[in-house]
């Protein structure tokens, strides 16, 4: 019974401890922010509503992306290889051939009308830094010509797909024009001169971005940059839930790619200690009785 | 030369040449340890069996690991994290390792302030512990740094820091520490061969020093009653196991140890598998950069508390700066535990709820040292930092007055 209380009297001070340089003081180095928000509520140039004319939206996007942008999944090529495009435009065109599943369509709709407003770059691209955003806003376009851009994207997109290969491709459309995946191979599209140029910064090789920033970070993060980070280079993507929970997957299976090997083997190894645990007890038992 | 006679055994070929059966009653079954005792007793064989984990652990990772800026960060977290069979394992062993030591050290320490097990012919089992403590300390501190993520590195350079403020030779003694002018390549590498090679030598021969203390004035127990082992020890051999006060190593005590390492056991791979967050620093995960301060720097928890009284002086006091007061009052936060022996001048050798004084200044002491180690991770801005002031200051205070506190028990006891 003694040594019960004396065991309670040192969880005691251990947990209190744990609880102040762990949760309170993670809890106090990184406050809460606002959730998520996958509908990207304060985009409203666009009025969503509206149904897209497939037909007319593919009309409008041969006449006005594909200079630029490739969409390989209906046969428009890249333009110029990637240095090239690189060099011209400052990052590499994403190809738009799964632009209609990945981002949410409010904010690709908002995101045609004005890229910069969408991304939340208004302190980068100013008038007074002489920089522009490779993209013009398409403000000039109707909302209806707008939606059926979108709809046109959405009809060319492949559908969703589960497993690693297609977490990788998510990432690869999400991320990988400016970011590398060293642990997976993956090198930016946009060589990384250029896009140190283009960005102020190299951003960061995300190998180990799931351990270093961990998943929940992660899930503001890449919603809303600007949350976590004020003036901070990266734009907001505008991914959809699925899309970026593609993202934070990939980026686990890369970075913590022992996790299904490390759970399963943790459980047998418990397993294992507790029926030392057990044998020792009644091991101690024994022996003590003699001298008890 | 001895005649030797044709052994009929193999174990009295080597009882011969080694003379085994005689060491083995030496070391274990008839290495004497009090009855009476409970499970904090255990915490030296569980230090043992983590020790060799970290051992044992550390020679594998030595394998794949490479000392070098370029690489190390890549060599832990890819090669031994993704690539080796089992690489992971080992590297949560020793990285959870190294963090759970520190609080078996910890428990194992209060333990032997508790029930005053430093005075009275113990006091040598007192300083080789904490000659221990300070080498886990360094093998801690130069460990820490090898996976070269943002941590390893901007720990490493404000604690190599510290020692510039050392009065007259401080900015070259932080040269010569870091090998560079800056925490550099060489400093990587000197601090890798601290970490596997000088520092572990120290490390085993303090063990060999504290078991051997243990030897002459016996473990203490759990009512700090003084006894005659030899006597009990008779008592025991002729049979009367019940009635004596003490138990041999083997089997006795050892059975009573694996029983508490089992369970601790349970907790350990817990940690190692589910629940390693604690002792691997999310932020060490990007690799180190000396041109990108990281927004908290802090150093492991096991640190926290004498980081705090580092960092608890923020002013000018008389003339002297915040920065030589903390590094003062760091200074003496290291070594004050040695004097332990000294500084409690009651002759009382019971735990400490049974002391009338003493007692209280345990409790605060306990109660200090939290305090210390939950702000010592805190941004040290505002209302913080006058906790931690208020809190450094009292550990000193409670240092300063203790021989006091017990000199004055003593008196009320009559010097019992």
């Amino acid at each position: 019974m003694k040594e019960f209380k004396i065991l309670a009297v040192i969880v005691a001070l251990v947990g209190i401890t744990y609880y102040g340089i762990e949760p309170y003081a993670h809890h106090v180095m990184h406050p809460e922010v606002a959730p998520a928000d996958f509908t990207f509520k304060d985009l409203k140039n666009v009025d969503t509503s509206l149904v897209g004319n497939v037909e007319n939206g593919k009309v409008l996007v041969e006449a006005n992306c594909i200079a630029c942008h490739s969409i390989e999944s209906v046969g428009h090529p890249q333009v110029m290889p990637n240095a090239d495009a690189a060099a011209s435009y400052g990052v590499v065109p994403p190809d738009l051939s799964g632009a209609g599943w990945i981002y949410d369509k409010n904010y690709l709709a908002n995101f045609i009308y004005d890229p910069v407003s969408a991304m939340k770059l208004q302190h980068k691209f100013t008038p007074e830094s002489g920089k522009a955003f490779p993209m013009p806003s398409y403000n000039w376009m109707s909302a209806q010509e707008i939606m059926d851009i979108v709809a046109y994207l959405q009809s060319v997109a492949p559908t969703a797909k589960s497993g690693t290969e297609s977490h990788k491709k998510t990432f690869e459309a999400a991320c990988g024009r400016c970011h590398s995946m060293a642990y997976a191979g993956l090198e930016s599209t946009t060589p990384i001169d250029t896009i140190k140029t283009y960005m102020g910064a190299t951003p960061p090789d995300l190998s180990q971005y799931i351990k270093s920033r961990g998943e929940h970070y992660l899930y503001s993060f890449i919603n809303d940059p600007q949350v976590l980070l004020p003036g901070t280079a990266m734009p907001r993507t505008g991914l959809n839930k699925k899309a970026q929970e593609e993202v934070i997957a990939y980026m686990e299976e890369i970075g913590d790619r022992k996790k299904a090997e490390r759970e399963s083997l943790g459980i047998w190894v418990m397993i294992y200690t507790l029926i030392f645990a057990i044998l020792a007890y009644l091991w101690k038992r024994k022996i003590w009785s003699e001298v008890h | 030369m001895a005649e030797f006679k044709k052994a009929d055994s193999m174990l009295e070929w080597f009882d011969q040449r080694l003379g085994v059966v005689n060491f083995a009653k030496v070391m274990m079954t008839e290495y004497w340890i009090p009855k009476n005792i409970n499970f904090l007793w255990a915490m030296g064989v569980l230090l043992s069996v983590l020790f060799t984990f970290l051992v044992v652990s550390g020679i594998f990772l030595l394998m794949y690991y490479k000392p070098d800026v370029n690489m190390a960060f890549d060599s832990v977290n890819y090669t031994i994290m993704q690539e080796v069979a089992y690489g992971w394992l080992f590297r949560h062993i020793h990285a959870v390792g190294a963090s759970v030591v520190f609080l078996v050290i910890y428990i194992h320490m209060f333990t032997g302030i508790y029930y005053g097990s430093y005075k009275k012919g113990r006091e040598m089992i007192w300083i080789s512990g904490m000659l221990l403590f300070v080498l886990f300390s360094a093998e801690g501190f130069s460990g820490y740094m090898l996976p070269w993520g943002q941590m390893s590195y901007w720990a490493a350079y404000v604690i190599t820091e510290i020692f510039g403020g050392i009065p007259v030779i401080g900015d070259e003694l932080v040269v010569w520490i870091r090998g560079n002018f800056y925490v550099s390549d060489a400093t990587l590498t000197r601090f890798f061969m601290l970490h596997v090679l000088l520092i572990p030598l120290l490390i085993i021969g303090a063990i060999v020093l504290h078991f051997y203390a243990l030897r002459f004035p016996h473990v203490n127990n759990e009512a700090g009653e003084f006894f005659d082992f030899d006597e009990e020890a008779e008592k025991y051999k002729a049979g009367d196991k019940k009635g004596s006060k003490v138990v041999p190593f083997w089997p006795v005590f050892l059975s009573k140890d694996f029983f508490v390492l089992g369970f601790f056991m349970l907790f350990f791979f817990y940690l190692v598998f589910f629940h390693y967050g604690f002792a691997m620093d999310a932020i060490n995960f990007d690799k180190a950069d000396g041109l990108k301060t990281p927004a908290h720097i802090y150093p492991e928890w096991y640190f926290l508390w004498s980081y705090e009284v580092l960092r608890g002086f923020f002013f000018e006091i008389g003339g002297i700066s915040g920065k030589d007061l903390g590094l003062i009052a760091f200074g003496i936060a290291n070594a004050v535990f040695f004097f332990m022996p000294w500084l409690d001048r009651s002759p009382m050798v019971k735990p400490a709820n049974q002391r009338p004084y003493f007692k209280y200044w345990f409790w605060f002491m306990m109660v200090d040292l939290i305090v210390l180690t939950v702000y010592g991770k805190l941004p040290p801005t505002g209302a913080n930092a006058w906790v931690g002031f208020a809190s450094s200051l009292t550990f000193l205070t409670l240092f300063a007055a203790l021989p006091f506190i017990t000199k004055a028990e003593a008196k009320k006891v009559g010097g019992k």
